[in-house]
């Protein structure tokens, strides 16, 4: 039982390692690597899938009479392409979010949203026109050097490690 | 010609997608994508008549026959689906080029087009073929390309929105392919009618009811079926208004297809209800979604939060006429599915067309609109009216199957909470109406003209489809009746 489903034990693990890595971590690349296990562990239960006892490659021979299934191998080659072709789109995205964050940890990016929505509620809660415009300079003013001091906290931690 | 249909409606976008590209010029190449949209549009017209009138069609790619090779099967429910999709997609497109003016860089304009078509032709192959390999990949050319529209933008928080749905999104695909995989591994096929007919032989194995679960999981991530929307919200209320608009209206709603094709075409109705209480769960669940996803609805200040809340209610309802397991409610649930995507694109675009002359959607921009915009925030109302399930309008007729449905089953506390549900609709739609008609508007607010034609006639097509379909529902029951029979294989 535990020799003979080796792979699949090994595919399990895998899966779960990966699983455990995306939800985590709050770093964004490490969840990319944690999605790229789990995505892998599929890729072997694929091929582990259609081997065959005792059968070798899918080409036609004399003395051969047993062959391992190329269909699943076929398919899993597509899925590879799919899980590259996601990884690269991921690593784009995260590229763009430190752009414009200035961060890939996910609780940073939270709070940069969140201080971005407070800012629109509390220009929700004024109904004077007046103290609007002032109101909404103000936070303006704050949000910006909310964000001018995270940055530089970010700086600061960077140079210490 | 004819014959070819079937691979024609797939392919004509995914080729249409790269030359997109050669043509360069933002215009002629919204032209283009209207065009290829419109073709794919009469394609399925016509696909469904000819499965109205003469059955099932099916399409061996390549000459290869079934079992062996892939083959695409239209029968009554995808040529609904299909047409759903293109008639969606061609609307929303005439409004495109107005719209991504504002919200998309100009050097990404062509690109805005060749994604959508590459996620149109996604959707189109989903619902297309019949083959369960093919459903992943077709998903993931779909998924693929609406992670990179929904990024587009120049909101930054569409980012972030766009990470987390890609996360969610491949985990959901990969559980889908990991199913497939299990199946064939007991069947050795993965010809859906084919799996159909093996599967019962293995239906007791618990690899079968392994890949069952599997594939369950992975359609309602992609469903946004309640607790697994985490990723709805934010993708939508941050994406390009012209994304929304598409997506809102047909990606679920293909998640929701795959789901039907898979527990009543695939596994069969009765290993998908007897080994797992599905019916319980997914009535559990499509309920706690109505409640939940509206009340968070009612406390949202972006309007597009709000809609988008209220989609995953929407998704509710479907889930809740799907669980019934009868012609009825399935009846329901497909017709809930062609009179959502029609109110809520509705919604969406003139959702754009208030972002495309006001800048933002947030509640106090709204504050006396209805002077200024009257035709856009018309459509809004109507719109809204469609989602409260007011008579005359298309909400009306599918909250009236759905109810209809419950009570053949007895089922009348649920049909109470079903009325409840719509009535926090009510909440949230008058938030919109009553800063709209009988506020003000706030001084800091700059006075705008009503939204572009370009924008009005794609909305009002679909507002006056609202009410047209709410009243005369012999094409839209007519269809939706005859796929549900289908499926549960009860001649009229």
């Amino acid at each position: 039982m535990l020799i003979g489903h080796f792979n699949y034990w090994i595919v399990v693990v895998l899966m779960m390692i990966g699983l455990y890595i995306v939800i985590a971590h709050g770093n964004l690349i490490k969840k990319i690597v944690g999605l790229v296990i789990f995505q892998t562990s599929v890729f072997i239960f694929y091929i582990s899938m259609a081997k065959v006892d005792g059968g070798t490659a899918p080409i036609l021979a004399d003395d051969i009479s047993q062959y391992s299934n190329p269909l699943p191998h076929v398919l899993i080659l597509t899925a590879i392409v799919v899980g590259i072709a996601t990884t690269a789109l991921a690593l784009s995205l995260v590229v763009r979010i430190k752009e414009e964050y200035g961060s890939i940890e996910e609780q940073k990016i939270q709070s940069q949203d969140n201080l971005s929505q407070d800012k629109l509620s509390q220009e929700n809660l004024s109904q004077d026109n007046k103290i609007l415009v002032n109101q909404s300079q103000i936070n303006q003013y704050q949000t910006s050097q909310a964000q001018e001091n995270q940055i530089q906290e970010y700086q600061q931690d960077g140079k210490h490690r | 010609m004819i014959a070819h249909f079937p691979i024609l409606q797939v392919i004509i976008p995914l080729m249409a997608a790269p030359i997109c590209l050669i043509l360069k010029r933002p215009k002629l190449v919204w032209l283009f994508a209207l065009i290829v949209s419109g073709l794919a549009f009469s394609i399925s017209i016509l696909l469904l008549q000819q499965v109205m009138t003469s059955g099932v069609i099916s399409y061996e790619l390549g000459g290869w026959q079934a079992p062996w090779g892939i083959e695409y099967r239209i029968d009554k429910l995808n040529a609904f689906v299909l047409l759903i999709i293109t008639a969606i997609s061609t609307i929303v497109l005439f409004a495109a080029q107005t719209s991504i003016e504002k919200e998309i860089p100009k050097n990404k304009h062509t690109y805005f087009y060749v994604l959508f078509l590459l996620s149109l032709t996604g959707m189109l192959g989903i619902v297309a073929t019949g083959d369960a390999f093919n459903v992943f990949v077709f998903l993931e050319i779909s998924s693929l390309s609406a992670y990179a529209l929904i990024a587009i933008g120049k909101d930054k928080r569409a980012l972030w929105a766009s990470y987390q749905y890609l996360i969610m999104g491949t985990i959901g695909a990969t559980f889908i392919l990991i199913g497939i995989g299990l199946m064939y591994q007991m069947t050795g096929t993965l010809n859906m009618q084919d799996l159909s007919q093996r599967l019962p032989e293995v239906a007791q194995t618990r690899t079968v009811f392994t890949a069952f679960a599997f594939v369950i999981v992975g359609i309602c991530l992609k469903l946004a079926l309640f607790p697994l929307h985490l990723w709805l919200p934010n993708a939508y209320a941050y994406a390009p208004s012209i994304v929304t608009a598409f997506f809102a209206a047909t990606a679920t709603k293909v998640a929701i297809y795959l789901l039907i094709r898979f527990t009543f075409s695939v596994f069969g109705l009765s290993f998908s209800f007897t080994t797992i209480p599905l019916q319980t769960l997914f009535m559990a669940l499509g309920l706690l979604g109505i409640f939940i996803a509206s009340t968070s609805a009612i406390y949202q200040n972006n309007i597009k939060h709000l809609f988008a809340y209220s989609s995953i209610a929407q998704i509710g309802y479907m889930i809740v006429g799907f669980s019934l397991t009868t012609v009825a409610g399935l009846t329901a649930t497909l017709l809930h599915l062609f009179n959502h995507a029609l109110m809520k694109s509705g919604i969406f675009l003139a959702l754009a067309a208030v972002m495309y002359r006001i800048g933002n959607v947030q509640l106090n921009s709204f504050y006396g609109l209805g002077k200024q915009m009257p035709l856009t925030m018309a459509a809004i109302v109507i719109g809204g009216l469609s989602l409260i399930g007011v008579p005359l309008t298309v909400g009306f007729i599918s909250k009236w199957y759905l109810l209809v449905a419950l009570l053949e089953q007895g089922w009348w506390p649920v049909a109470v909470l079903i009325l409840l549900g719509s009535l926090i609709a009510v909440i949230y739609i008058w938030r919109i109406v009553e800063v709209a008609y009988f506020k003000e508007p706030l001084l800091n607010n700059k006075p705008v003209k009503e939204a572009p034609l370009y924008f009005l006639i794609p909305i009002w097509t679909l507002i006056i489809a609202n009410i047209y379909f709410g009243i005369d529902t012999r094409l839209s029951v007519q269809v939706a009746e005859a796929a549900a029979m289908s499926l549960f294989e009860v001649t009229p």
